[in-house]
């Protein structure tokens, strides 16, 4: 099945994209359409009656007719985490919620044991869970088991475009939740990376600024495009057996110039 | 009354000292869409009527924004 399949919903495209730090609105709008997702992330912050540039965001992301994952990001407590769901869930009229709850301030490191918790909450509210975690194996698996659909574990740290530092836990969960909707969230900087997560047999990937903070944000979500499109369609085809010997792939047999001495 | 709304302490002009959170809303001037929290807790659009804000309660009032 080539499609994506989030809490029972089918997408074509194997890209989220997140909507934040691009240059201009008139650049995430094009920046999206280029990307070719179906799925983007946005946020609730203070309104400022005042300002009208919220209300600008909000009636581009509308006529784009997206998918939209409202995030909980910025929140570093269970009872953040929660009321800010219930406040997307009224506003957004989507039971998705993008659960982020921060534990390190630094390195902006999710919190693994009250998001458990969080999680625990917004699903028992009815909530559809996409948890955004560390690439620690028993965190997914026991946010799996406990009614997340998806789970979304970090290539790395939000915003370094550093890719996927530890691909060997990523396969690591891959391999021990082969029924779990898997998505890297976070670290993504170029589309090789993307491709990457792919390989690993992971089933979509969410990305913000390696898109919005390129030099070119429109060429560089055509890039991400492609880039998802070849990692996932080489996964499906699956690859060629490694070998650590080298071996000739053109016929040794029939070789000119070759004679057996007698 | 004052109300601190969004971080900010406000003028209310309300006829009560408990007036409703639809009418708190109004002369706050929320521009839709948008959510409501008192002293952090999710106050459902249904239940604005029925909501009394007393000077001591914090208000947020929150609008969709671009997030990754």
């Amino acid at each position: 099945m080539n499609t994506l399949t989030i809490y029972g919903q089918e997408f074509d495209s194997r890209l989220l994209i997140g909507t934040a730090l691009y240059p201009s609105i008139d650049i995430m709008r094009q920046a999206i359409e280029a990307s070719g997702s179906q799925i983007a992330t946005l946020s609730l912050r203070r309104q400022s009656p005042e300002n009208n540039g919220g209300e600008a965001f909000w009636q581009i992301i509308q006529s784009l007719n997206l998918t939209l994952l409202p995030n909980t990001a910025g929140c570093h407590s269970v009872k953040e985490v929660v009321n800010l769901a219930k406040m997307s869930r009224e506003l957004f009229q989507t039971d998705w919620i993008k659960l982020e709850l921060i534990g390190d301030e630094y390195s902006l490191q999710p919190d693994p044991i009250e998001m458990v918790r969080a999680a625990d909450i917004l699903i028992k509210d009815g909530f559809k869970v996409l948890p955004y975690c560390t690439d620690d194996l028993v965190l997914c698996r026991r946010l799996a088991d406990m009614g997340c659909e998806v789970v979304m574990p970090w290539g790395s740290p939000i915003g370094t475009g550093q890719g996927l530092l530890n691909p060997y836990a990523l396969e690591n969960i891959r391999q021990r939740l082969p029924d779990t909707t898997l998505i890297v969230d976070a670290g993504i900087g170029l589309p090789s990376h993307a491709t990457q997560a792919f390989e690993l047999g992971y089933d979509a990937v969410l990305l913000n600024s390696a898109v919005a903070q390129a030099t070119d944000p429109v060429k560089m979500a055509t890039a991400f495009k492609h880039a998802a499109i070849a990692g996932r369609e080489g996964y499906v085809a699956g690859r060629m057996p490694e070998k650590q010997i080298a071996q000739p792939s053109t016929p040794t047999m029939g070789m000119p110039f070759w004679h057996q001495e007698t | 009354m004052k109300i601190k709304i969004n971080g900010e302490l406000l003028e209310i002009d309300a006829e009560t000292n408990t007036p409703s959170l639809t009418q708190v809303l109004e002369l706050y001037g929320a521009k839709p869409p948008f959510a409501v929290a008192i002293n952090g807790e999710f106050i459902a659009q249904s239940q604005y009527a029925e909501t009394s804000v007393s000077p001591s309660d914090l208000l947020d009032v929150v609008s969709p924004i671009f997030g990754g």
